[in-house]
């Protein structure tokens, strides 16, 4: 924020980065070799909603177009959660990160294309211990900050306690192949997340 | 649909606090001229006011804290809150301040700090009980736009115009009492002359941040509203405080310092159109933060 932002007293809207998405699918093989973890299947988009009637309209888009090349006919596209912060989750299925990746990435780029980028909060993708790996090993998730363009490993391990040595020993283990978020602080909570 | 693309710049809030801005500078500069053409040497008293101006900068956020009861809270204590605060930080693109809670029923609630970095929110038990959730992540979007635009540092530079002259005044008044007998008429006019462009000076300078603050928490209001997607939830929660608040004794009044009596002077009458209670208020009125996010809902096709 420069002085003339602050001496006018505004903030812009910040645009969300979206490409650093596609560092996970290469960082796949060493979180699965090296940290005994693989994609749950699961990932999800979370975004704050404005009022009205605009939200709906471009989440009936959205999922039009991830019927396209949806593999499982038996389950929707695209599922939609409002959590309890009023924060609207879009979850998506795929069997590997590529395809979360993608798409993940289709779900970004409508909610910006439509105007809804700096609504935008964090893309959450579900891990699981890979097979014949540790399965005691706790469940994982890589959160993806659009404002900054980085991943950060969020590890619960209670109702609103976190693991914080399992989260710092992912860092250091996938610091080489994702954008991990420098700033700790940054690393936020999110408690009960719907995504698997 | 698109919101956030097409809000257009409030091109007179701006212009506004650009007017108010620059009539401080002037003063400052009347002030020092002033100074320097009575040929005092007040070096001592200047240094002394940096110094406390500096210390209520650097230690704004423990000084607020402090004054309201407030404690650190940490995640585990109000998840809930911390998370609010984490998602509104992670939207901005700021880093996250340290979250308090004050044990008080009056509702309200502010941020404080001398930079992003070094800041601190705080929410009363009060405002916590009387706003729904999303109401009370629109008012923390709001303190957390005061802490994106600095108004700790902006505020405390555009105060300290009217602490250096009711400093000067109050030095002024004391020499002339105590060692008035001692000086010839010369210096008597200096002194007496002083004394009167600080009241003046004093005045403006009160008025003029009170004008800046107002215009500095319309500003918070509305970033604040853009950031959360719904100036309604803000404007909803602005209605519950301030018709709790109103009930309630403003501090401001109180703290107000030596010239406060001089203000309620016969010039500033109710005829002209301007009332005393919105020249001196901190905050605008409700009628105009709750027009402003009126307007920014229509302009997000809200409404």
């Amino acid at each position: 924020m420069g002085l003339l932002d602050i001496l006018r007293g505004r903030t812009a809207p910040v645009a969300p980065k979206l490409d650093a998405i596609f560092a996970l699918p290469s960082a796949a093989v060493t979180l699965e070799t090296q940290a005994g973890l693989v994609t749950s299947g699961h990932a999800g988009v979370c975004w704050r909603p404005p009022a009205g009637q605009a939200s709906a309209e471009v989440q009936d888009e959205v999922s039009k177009i991830l019927e396209l090349d949806r593999e499982d006919p038996t389950t929707p596209a695209l599922r939609a959660i409002e959590d309890d912060l009023g924060y609207r989750w879009l979850l998506v299925d795929g069997a590997e990160f590529d395809d979360l990746a993608t798409r993940v990435h289709q779900v970004n780029t409508l909610l910006v294309e439509n105007g809804w980028g700096p609504q935008l909060l964090c893309s959450v993708f579900g891990l699981a211990p890979a097979p014949g790996a540790d399965t005691s090993a706790k469940k994982m998730w890589l959160v993806y900050l659009f404002k900054r363009g980085t991943f950060y490993p969020f590890c619960p391990d209670g109702e609103s306690t976190r693991d914080n040595e399992a989260e710092l020993r992912l860092r250091t283990t996938l610091g080489g192949d994702l954008p991990i978020e420098d700033d700790l602080g940054r690393w936020m909570a999110l408690w009960g997340l719907p995504v698997g | 649909m698109s919101y956030a693309k097409n809000i257009a710049d409030d091109k007179g809030l701006t212009g506004r606090m650009f007017l108010t801005g620059l009539l401080l500078v002037v003063l400052w500069v009347v002030l020092g001229a002033v100074l320097v053409a009575v040929g005092i040497s007040y070096l001592l008293v200047i240094v002394i006011l940096v110094g406390a101006m500096f210390a209520q900068y650097w230690f704004s956020d423990r000084i607020a804290l402090y004054g309201m009861g407030g404690r650190l809270v940490t995640e585990q204590e109000a998840p809930k809150l911390h998370s609010m605060v984490d998602r509104l930080c992670s939207m901005a693109d700021m880093p996250k301040p340290k979250v308090a809670i004050a044990n008080t029923d009056i509702p309200n609630a502010f941020a404080t700090g001398r930079s992003p970095k070094a800041a601190v929110v705080c929410v009363t038990t009060g405002i916590q009980g009387r706003l729904e959730d999303d109401e009370l992540e629109a008012v923390l979007a709001h303190e957390l736009s005061h802490v994106a635009h600095r108004d700790v540092a902006v505020m405390t530079i555009a105060s300290s115009v009217g602490m250096l002259a009711g400093l000067l005044t109050r030095m002024a008044l004391w020499s002339s009492m105590f060692m008035g007998d001692d000086n010839n008429g010369g210096g008597a006019v200096a002194e007496l002359l002083i004394m009167l462009v600080s009241i003046v000076v004093y005045a403006l300078s009160f008025v003029l941040t009170r004008a800046l603050s107002r215009y500095r928490e319309l500003a918070a209001d509305r970033s604040g509203a853009i950031l959360i997607g719904r100036p309604s939830l803000l404007a909803s929660a602005l209605v519950k405080v301030t018709g709790e608040m109103s009930r309630i004794p403003q501090k401001d009044l109180r703290k107000a310092e030596a010239f406060n009596a001089f203000f309620f002077t016969p010039a500033f009458n109710g005829k002209s159109g301007v009332s005393l209670a919105n020249l001196f208020a901190t905050h605008p009125s409700l009628e105009k933060r709750l027009a402003q996010l009126d307007e920014l809902s229509r302009e997000m096709g809200q409404a």
